[in-house]
């Protein structure tokens, strides 16, 4: 019994410190490695993507434009109301000829003009004109009628209602034009008209087309996956290289393939007038429209449903099938009642995927989608290189990752995260 | 999957129309590849064949295209610039992503799902949005249309394909193996190299091999983050679509399938390899 005594006492290790003590600063010690292991990547990661992101996100509410070019017209106008009959004072015309000596100065100016006129035309114009003639003018005592006098639309009170309306910090102006709708003057919000509606479409084409690959990526993906987990190994080995051949082969060879195939003179066309099936001046427009786009898409993104599909598909034991059949069903009934409701999960996963990746496909519709067969991403890249409306390429961009982000919370669900596989 | 004997009519009817739809779709996945080959020989700059080359005389077939390969000095300058930028981007992310796929494997580890999510957001998010984003804010730091800038865009979007690739290698490594080396009184650092690596080594490179094709066939990215001096392979392919199309297109296409038919045989072998250090066999 003279261990008794000893119970009570607190467990220490070989050099007096307290067991549970130790063998917390021993858990901490390896928590500390394993995260100084994962430090430098997501460090890395952090810097080269995830504030290039955040950056994005912010682009597109970012207005500050506005303060920046005009900024005493800014503090001057927060006296002025909205629903004003009246234009503003004569400080507050006083403020916008002393920002524009300056920004005419500097020839920053016109930026703003370029902002202002993606809310309203004509704006871009006036800002240019203005900064021309500001020059010329000294000093003025009465800066209403002069500013009046270089444009009359320094008059109008809806000039100054769109710039009360733009002057704050952020703004919602080009999420609303990325979803085709407006910020009326007097603060009211309404759908642009339908023949000036670009984006909604465009979504909607988007999503569209990008079920219509998702769908004929299952319909081809499914024989063939079936077919290569229930043929031999050695065989399947074999077969599973032509899905992994194209897998593996550059996108733009894929691409530049199908322009070879599909364009109107090319190879399917020559085949199609060769065996006399169509006339040679009514070939078919296979090519820089929608069905360009889904065909060669559909080919590109085809591995993508195969190979998660066939990866279930090789774990359900053929011995299911042939017992159903065995107790009487049909083939049918085997394959709808029992085979078909196991590979559900392969079909979501491989489904989901390739949705995904078509929703924000680039490369493939903007070579061989025209005009018809283009999708958002193209218009984001439309947007970023040639338009140069940066906040509206970012709203877009940030609607297109929350469309994404919410498809990949949905693929962690049926799938997990931690259980992607690559080839 | 053979036909049973005690088949019926109508099943055997069944059988061979699914063998028959199965070829299609076979042919419709490889076809486009290999139609790429011919069409490289080419004497005419057309993306047809023209019936010369189906009468198969020699006169209709040619190498100049590949011979305007292997002189333009666009090519060459994008073969330099692919190469480059291929290489440096998996030193960056093989590195980078093997450590944190060690750390990420250990059992103990905190906040594994978000961090993990975090780390292969890359792979995840679509590449235009990346592109654009990295477009915004590389124009603003100045390493927009400089290689650095390029190198770090693909070495950030290839980390997942090594921290997946090699976390999946981790998770059937049989730990007493390290332990056995400690207990037989081998140093932590010395059981790294002599157990650890030679293990790990295989899930490594073919991360490796997935991040260089990730950066090498990559174009949205250096479309926006790069310029005419970072052109890489596709990004002269691209424009070379875009502007005059040419057979030269066509010759550098059958390249890079020699290029990715060589590298499937190089990852299967791997994975051979890994099967029979392991012990299993394949079934």
């Amino acid at each position: 019994m003279a261990d008794a005594e000893a119970e009570n006492e607190v467990i220490t290790t070989a050099d007096g410190i307290p067991l549970k003590e130790s063998l917390k600063k021993a858990l901490w010690e390896r928590k500390k490695t394993a995260l100084l292991l994962v430090a430098p990547l997501f460090l890395f990661v952090m810097i080269t993507f995830l504030i290039p992101i955040f950056d994005m996100l912010i682009r597109s509410v970012d207005n500050s434009i506005a303060q920046q070019q005009i900024p005493d017209v800014v503090v001057e106008i927060q006296k002025w109301e909205l629903d004003s009959t009246e234009l503003p004072d004569e400080a507050t015309f006083q403020a916008l000829v002393k920002d524009f000596k300056i920004g005419a100065k500097a020839k920053t100016i016109s930026r703003l003009g370029r902002r202002l006129n993606y809310e309203q035309s004509g704006m871009s114009g006036l800002f240019r004109k203005t900064a021309r003639k500001i020059k010329k003018l000294e000093a003025p005592e009465n800066a209403t009628e002069a500013m009046i006098a270089i444009d009359k639309k320094w008059g109008k009170l809806d000039t100054w209602r769109l710039i009360k309306r733009e002057s704050g910090k952020y703004t919602s102006s080009y999420y609303l034009a990325a979803i085709d709708a407006q910020k009326n003057n007097d603060g009211s919000l309404s759908m642009k008209s339908e023949d000036r509606q670009v984006y909604l479409k465009l979504f909607w084409r988007t999503l569209r087309l990008s079920f219509t690959i998702t769908f004929l990526t299952i319909i081809l993906g499914y024989p063939i996956a079936y077919l290569l987990s229930t043929v031999k190994t050695k065989t399947s080995n074999m077969l599973i290289i032509l899905v992994l051949l194209p897998f593996w082969t550059s996108l733009l060879v894929r691409t530049s393939s199908w322009i070879a195939l599909l364009q109107k003179e090319g190879v399917i066309n020559d085949i199609l007038v060769g065996i006399g099936l169509l006339g040679d001046d009514n070939r078919l427009a296979m090519i820089h429209n929608e069905t360009g786009t889904i065909i060669a898409m559909t080919h590109i993104l085809l591995p993508f449903m195969v190979l998660p599909l066939f990866s279930v598909m090789k774990t359900i034991p053929p011995t299911w099938v042939r017992a159903a059949r065995s107790m009487g069903a049909t083939p049918f009934t085997a394959f709808v009642r029992v085979y078909l409701p196991n590979t559900i999960a392969g079909i979501g996963a491989g489904g989901i995927l390739v949705f995904i990746l078509a929703i924000g496909y680039y490369i493939t519709p903007a070579l061989v989608g025209g005009t018809k067969g283009t999708l958002i991403s193209n218009f984001i890249a439309y947007h970023v290189s040639t338009s140069l409306n940066w906040g509206l390429a970012a709203a877009l961009g940030s609607i297109l990752l929350l469309i994404v982000l919410a498809l990949y919370i949905l693929y962690d669900k049926v799938v997990g995260i931690n259980n992607m596989k690559l080839g | 999957m053979a036909l049973p004997i005690h088949a019926s009519p109508l099943e055997r009817v069944w059988h061979y129309c699914f063998l028959t739809i199965c070829v299609l779709i076979f042919a419709f996945l490889i076809f486009p590849i290999l139609i790429i080959l011919p069409l490289s020989f080419n004497a005419q700059p057309f993306f047809s064949f023209t019936s010369e080359m189906l009468q198969l005389q020699p006169e209709a077939y040619t190498t100049k295209w590949y011979q305007e390969f292997f002189t333009s000095l666009n090519w060459q300058g994008a073969v330099k610039n692919s190469f480059i930028i291929a290489i440096f981007s998996t030193l960056i992310s093989t590195f980078l992503g093997t450590l944190a796929a060690l750390g990420l494997s250990r059992p103990d580890f905190p906040f594994k799902t978000t961090i993990m999510g975090l780390l292969i957001s890359p792979m995840v998010v679509p590449l235009i949005i990346s592109a654009a984003g990295m477009f915004f804010f590389y124009s603003r730091v100045g390493l927009q249309g400089t290689h650095i800038g390029v190198i770090l865009a693909h070495a950030a979007l290839s980390t997942p394909f090594v921290v997946i690739t090699v976390t999946a290698t981790l998770t059937g490594f049989d730990h007493s193996l390290t332990r056995a080396a400690a207990s037989l009184g081998s140093s932590p650092t010395n059981t790294f190299f002599k157990v650890t690596v030679p293990l790990i080594i295989p899930g490594v490179i073919s991360g490796g091999l997935f991040a260089f094709i990730t950066s090498f066939d990559e174009v949205v990215v250096v479309l926006f983050v790069g310029s005419y001096n970072q052109r890489t392979i596709p990004w002269q392919m691209f424009s070379g679509i875009r502007e005059q199309i040419s057979p030269t297109i066509m010759a550098v296409a059958t390249i890079l399938i020699m290029i990715s038919v060589a590298l499937l045989v190089f990852l299967e072998l791997m994975r051979r390899r890994t099967e029979r250090l392991r012990g299993i066999t394949p079934h």
